[in-house]
């Protein structure tokens, strides 16, 4: 196993060279895709390429049990609760371009390059020629090292560890738990605030001409043949999703119509006309509406004199 | 291959990381930045565990990582309570430590 082999001798095999460029091309993309990427989301996937990576690199080095925690704990968890969280607060966010400060940007940009450059001269100077390996420390395999260690050297930092994540789960919940200001409103209050704003009172009519059909996106019909919109439900109807058929049962009467006049061979000229479109019903002018109102305004003031006098 | 890549790897990407801090403005974002220089820092300690042939290198990368978790629920429910009353994920909104 290339892993085993890798953690027993100092320097790598030709394996984990290969695998290893192989990851560091993945790991350094995705943490740059993450520097780049406009939207939170693309820089989340980004950043779980890059975590995948190194978790492989982990599990090369003789960490096993990192790499498959870093996979649970990081791309799982951690990871999972940022896309969470990237839903919640808006998918479509973006960055804006304008900089609060001027050139900070640019300035940001000459100080990671020379801190990297820093680091990395630094870790060049250092003299790091021999790796002893992990095959003694893995010699009972990781688990059982890792285990040895924690629960003699570090189990202080162990328990403390447990009140630390203890102590974030709380937190969180305090921090997103929201006070009602006030009580929210009882069904009483609600009905009355409906008779209140004199909207719909009764029920909203239910969908569907129980002759023919009865889906939902067929709106019922009032008693005139036009279709009652409130029948079905916002989400249709904002859609355009609604179903006509009030001139279905005509149609099908027209056609009926014709197949008796060509059974009973009548000229064309003799046949009832094919129903169109019913005709929606004309609103009232509001010359008219005026002319009443007017007509009253006149009365009242007429009638009032009336009992004056 | 020698084994002192994976420390420019790690160095690489907590510079990524670093950079991401301070040139990005999304809340969400710096804290995937944070949460990288974290994971390079991890790297490195895998490394050096392996350089030093002992495993307290691999004990304190897993403590890292549990103190990430436990940072990133916190800086979420950070996050979600400033954008309920800011409307905004954006660092250079938040102005005021008060909501």
């Amino acid at each position: 196993m290339i892993t085993n082999l890798a953690a027993v001798t100092g320097t790598t095999s030709t394996g984990e060279a290969v695998q290893f460029w192989v990851l560091a091309v993945v790991a350094v993309g995705g943490a740059l895709g993450m520097l780049l990427m406009r939207k939170a989301v693309h820089s989340a996937l980004c950043l779980a390429a890059t975590m995948l990576a190194l978790a492989v690199c982990y599990m090369a080095q003789g960490a096993v049990f990192l790499g498959v925690v870093q996979i649970v704990v990081y791309t799982g968890a951690i990871m999972m609760l940022f896309l969470f969280v990237v839903m919640l607060v808006g998918v479509t966010s973006e960055d804006s371009l304008k900089e609060q400060l001027k050139g900070q940007r640019f300035a940001a940009v000459l100080c990671g390059l020379g801190f990297g450059v820093l680091l990395i001269a630094g870790i060049a100077n250092a003299k790091l020629d021999h790796f002893t390996g992990l095959h003694e420390a893995n010699a009972e395999g990781n688990v059982p090292g890792l285990a040895r260690l924690i629960f003699t050297r570090y189990v202080w930092a162990f328990e403390v560890t447990g009140a630390l994540l203890i102590t974030a789960a709380i937190g969180a919940m305090v921090l997103t738990h929201r006070e009602h200001v006030k009580a929210p409103k009882t069904q009483r209050e609600l009905a009355a605030q409906r008779v209140k704003d004199n909207l719909q009172l009764p029920p909203l009519p239910a969908p569907g001409v129980y002759a023919r059909h009865n889906a939902v996106d067929i709106p019922a019909l009032l008693p005139d043949g036009t279709i009652a919109e409130d029948s079905v439900m916002e989400t249709l109807r904002q859609r355009g999703q609604i179903r006509d058929v009030s001139q279905a049962m005509l149609q099908r009467m027209a056609e009926l119509e014709n197949t008796t006049a060509d059974w009973l061979g009548r000229p064309s000229s003799e046949r009832p006309p094919v129903a169109g479109p019913r005709k929606s019903l004309e609103p009232v002018p509001a010359n008219n509406v005026n002319n009443v109102n007017n007509a009253n305004n006149a009365g009242v003031p007429k009638a009032d004199e009336e009992g004056a006098e | 291959m020698n084994p002192v890549n994976y420390l420019y790897l790690s160095a690489l990407l907590f510079t990524i990381g670093a950079s991401g801090v301070l040139i990005r403005r999304n809340a969400i974002v710096l804290f995937m930045c944070v949460e990288l220089m974290l994971n390079a820092s991890n790297l490195a300690l895998v490394t050096f565990s392996r350089l030093h042939g002992t495993l307290d290198g691999q004990i304190i990368a897993f403590f890292t990582m549990v103190v990430a978790a436990a940072e990133v629920v916190v800086g979420l429910a950070i996050i979600v309570s400033i954008f309920r009353t800011r409307h905004s994920a954006s660092v250079d909104d938040s102005n005021l430590m008060k909501l």
